[in-house]
């Protein structure tokens, strides 16, 4: 086993240049540049301060001087510095999005699986039922309705015909005076309707995720061999039905790793929340090649990582996986 | 001179919160509160809503306008623009310009000290122009101080400058943030100094924290020159959504924006609102246009454009785009500045007068079609994407020119794709675009025929000998009749050879909370006098302890 996930580690190593060369070259290949946001259209931007910016930011060089000056600097996990106007290191300005990003990812991811979880096995037992034809249409709206309404429309809600939460914003204005409960739960309230509407939208694809998995282990023969031994209903269900159906559940939360790091542009939009979502927007209008190599790899990172997590869960959990 | 077009898609320039940019306003609803004494008092927050995070407060290496804006705060330049748009004083107390406008001399204001408490002196003014034509430095700025032939600081309170030529523009470039020399000579690229996102200048505000993407923080410096100002505190929120900036300032969370025409004619006019809030309304320092390729087979015909000048129509324009809330643009100018020429060639909407001129011009309809030499009068314009204004203008006008028979299409591009693939190559046939409106008149870049090389401002290729030859007179004196003539008479060639369809100049419309008093808009806006503004004790909101 051991071996099995060093040799997958090892073989990410030229995975990884791969998927970072293509990102460097489609990033090239994109019309305009870094320096085009602040002197393209400027009247005061010269021939002259072109090619002095340019220079200034290494551009040019050929493209392969380019990219090896990037991995070699990769080699020692060093990111490079930005080339927006603040110069700052590219590690720096990723490191300070993450605990909010990730925070609001792993809030949603947990209410996504608190409630589709339930739903999906509900639904699959009941197959059919009142409940499972409300599930299906509830979660399918929340899958339809375009997010930045909704969030509209409870922003409007709770904000500002009741007051109760907060519009926009990860803090208030007195943040800083809060004793430390204060803050966690000023913190808290901010969360509240991000963490929601994120959780409503992804509630669909995991609660039918969840569903049909249950309704193909429920079809098996050892459900109807629980069964005839008199099992009760709800040991079949739990015990012998849902450890199983959750077992493909290890997969999707594999693949969900790199999405712990990814934000969502609209999201963050809408909500005014700093997150890594605005950040590689932002990053890839102004053409900040750096930041946009910075955080496409440390993506493909996750990527791959979250795929061998998933096959060493997957192996861990499953015996015939292991013994095969 | 002009910046860059506005563009709703990137934080920077879409946003322009009463910028330095706005004329002869009034204010719109006088909501005054219960009554309470109008007395200035100290103390106080004020927060506004920028769409915008702040990207560096070195000026001389950002672009963008909230970066600008922000920086403000806490820097200043020799020279301002006053509520009148003319240029005063600031860092200096006065300036004289020598007979044959070679040479600036500048009378610095004496005991004005940085916000650490030390001296400014001329060297910090030197030591600003030294970076700015710094290869170190990564401006897009430097070219008006390269103009510079010699500079020197004779003494702490005095500064002189001489150009090889008179050149008027150069007074307003004396506008740059003059930085402290005792806190940046240590590195020589200032862009990646601490004072980048620490700034320290001698502004009316001192910095306070800026939180990445989510706040900067700035409280008032009791030691300014021109006096403590009243509000001890400026928050500027990012928020990046327009339509979450504006639920926040209904529920409190915000004081002062720049709404939307719709949020302005359909969703601040209620009752509770006018309670709470004022609203003020100016001309822009911006106009949208339609300019031609003027090598394009179809364009280089002065009737063909004059005729799609006269087919436009305006009002439609002004109302379906802006709501009502903009004026028919003339000219390169702002309507009411003192470059502004009221009296040229208007083109009212006359469809038949277009196809008259077209007509005449050789075009035949046929079909409903405009033929001539069996070509169909057809063309593609080109405007950049995420821009609603400009998708809309482009819709109208397409409608408009349906009915004098010209097929036109539209294409919208991101924006980089834009301008390289596009603009850059003058791959286009004729695009919708717009301009910042500064307030020197020179348009050198823009106009003049020298300037039509790739990357270059002309883009559409204008050559006219007698504009040439105007522009040139206009920023080589500092005399203001002389300019005066000058940039009148290019605005009645521009307006005879239309080599733009001017479209509309809309306007600006900030909102604050009607606590805040001492507000006096003028042709600058209204934040020109920001530290005057004051909130009456007995309606402060935040206790602010420094």
């Amino acid at each position: 086993m051991l071996r099995y996930i060093a040799r997958r580690l090892l073989l990410t190593v030229p995975l990884l240049v791969g998927i970072s060369l293509i990102s460097f070259l489609m990033m090239h290949m994109a019309p305009g540049g870094p320096i085009g946001a602040g002197t393209d259209m400027n009247p005061k931007a010269t021939a002259e301060s072109r090619a002095r910016l340019q220079a200034y930011y290494g551009l040019d060089q050929p493209l392969h001087v380019q990219y090896g000056r990037w991995l070699g600097r990769m080699a020692t996990l060093d990111f490079g510095d930005s080339f927006s106007p603040d110069g700052r290191p590219v590690a720096e300005k990723i490191k300070e999005r993450i605990p909010i990003t990730l925070t609001i990812n792993v809030l949603s991811m947990g209410l996504i699986f608190l409630v589709a979880v339930p739903v999906g096995v509900y639904s699959a037992v009941r197959r059919g039922s009142l409940f499972d034809r409300i599930s299906t249409v509830a979660v399918f709206t929340g899958f339809a309705i375009p997010t930045f309404w909704l969030a509209l429309l409870m922003m409007i809600l709770f904000g500002v015909k009741l007051g109760w939460l907060p519009i926009s914003g990860i803090s208030s204005m007195d943040f800083d005076s809060l004793g430390t409960l204060g803050k966690i739960a000023d913190r808290g309230r901010h969360l509240v309707l991000p963490v929601l509407l994120a959780g409503f939208g992804g509630l669909a694809g995991m609660s039918r995720y969840m569903r049909s998995n249950m309704l193909e282990v429920i079809r098996q023969d050892y459900i109807a061999t629980a069964r005839a031994k008199g099992l009760p209903e709800r040991t079949v269900v739990f015990r012998h039905a849902m450890r199983n159906a959750l077992l493909p559940v290890i997969t999707i939360l594999g693949l969900s790793v790199p999405d712990l790091l990814g934000g969502s542009v609209i999201f963050e939009t809408i909500f005014a929340i700093p997150g890594m979502g605005q950040l590689f927007y932002q990053g890839v209008m102004s053409r900040d090649y750096p930041l946009i190599m910075g955080i496409l790899t440390i993506g493909a990172f996750l990527t791959l990582l979250g795929n061998l997590l998933a096959d060493v869960g997957y192996a861990l959990a499953d015996p015939r996986i292991r013994q095969g | 001179m002009s910046l860059p077009p506005r563009r709703a898609v990137l934080p920077s320039i879409a946003l322009l919160l009463l910028l330095a940019a706005c004329s002869g306003g009034k204010k719109e609803s006088a909501g005054k509160g219960a009554p309470v004494p109008d007395v200035p008092a100290y103390g106080d927050a004020i927060v506004e809503g920028s769409i915008g995070d702040v990207s560096g407060f070195l000026t001389a290496v950002t672009t963008d306008a909230s970066s600008h804006e922000a920086a403000g705060y806490v820097f200043n330049g020799l020279v301002r623009y006053d509520r009148n748009l003319k240029l005063e004083g600031e860092l200096a107390e006065s300036w004289e310009v020598s007979p044959d406008g070679k040479k600036i001399t500048f009378h610095l204001r004496k005991g004005v000290k940085w916000h650490d408490g030390a001296p400014f002196t001329s060297d910090d003014v030197m030591f600003t122009y030294r970076r700015m034509i710094d290869p170190r430095t990564p401006t897009a700025y430097g070219e008006d101080f390269r103009q510079v032939k010699r500079a020197s600081a004779p003494d702490p309170g005095t500064f002189v400058v001489e150009y090889a030529r008179p050149f008027a523009p150069a007074l307003a470039s004396w506008g740059m943030h003059v930085l402290p020399k005792h806190l940046l000579e240590n590195y020589p690229d200032i862009s990646k100094s601490p004072l980048n996102r620490k700034p320290l200048g001698t502004g009316p505000y001192r910095f306070v924290e800026w939180k990445t993407g989510e706040k900067v923080v700035f409280d008032a410096n009791p030691d300014y020159f021109e006096g403590k100002p009243y509000i001890a505190r400026v928050i500027t929120r990012v928020i990046p959504d327009q339509a979450t900036m504006f639920l926040e300032l209904k529920s409190g969370g915000v004081d002062i924006m720049t709404l939307t025409p719709p949020q302005y004619v359909r969703q601040t006019e209620t009752a509770e609102f006018r309670k709470s809030f004022n609203r003020y309304k100016y001309t822009a320092s911006g106009y949208t246009y339609l300019g031609f390729r003027l090598s394009h087979p179809f364009f280089r015909d002065r009737r063909v454009r004059q005729a799609i000048a006269f087919a436009a129509d305006k009002k439609a324009l002004i109302d379906g785009v802006l709501l009502g809330l903009g004026q028919a643009a003339t000219g390169p100018y702002k309507p009411g500045t003192w470059a502004y020429n009221p009296n040229v060639r208007k083109y009212p909407h006359e469809p038949a007068r277009a196809k008259a001129l077209l007509a005449e011009a050789g075009w035949k309809e046929k079909d409903g079609v405009l033929v001539k030499d069996g070509q169909p009068f057809e063309f593609t314009v080109l405007t950049n994407a995420g821009n609603d204004a400009r998708a809309k203008t482009a819709a109208i006008l397409q409608q408009n020119l349906a009915e004098v028979g010209i097929r036109m299409k539209i294409r919208t591009v991101e924006w980089a794709a834009f301008i390289n693939e596009f603009i850059d190559k003058r791959k286009f046939d004729a695009v919708i675009l717009g301009w910042n409106i500064t307030p020197d008149p020179d348009q050198f870049d823009i106009w003049h025929s020298s300037k039509t090389g790739p990357k270059e401002l002309n883009h559409v290729g204008f050559a006219n000998p007698e504009v040439d030859r105007l522009l040139d007179e206009g920023r080589s004196t500092f005399d203001l009749e002389r300019r005066k003539k000058a940039y009148f008479r290019i605005q009645e060639v521009l307006a005879e050879e239309q080599p733009y369809v001017f479209l509309y100049v809309p306007e600006a419309l900030p909102v604050v909370h009607n606590r805040f008093r001492g507000i006096v808009p003028a042709p600058a806006g209204i934040t020109y006098n920001f530290i005057k503004w004051y909130v009456p004790a007995a309606l402060q909101k935040h206790r602010i302890q420094p």
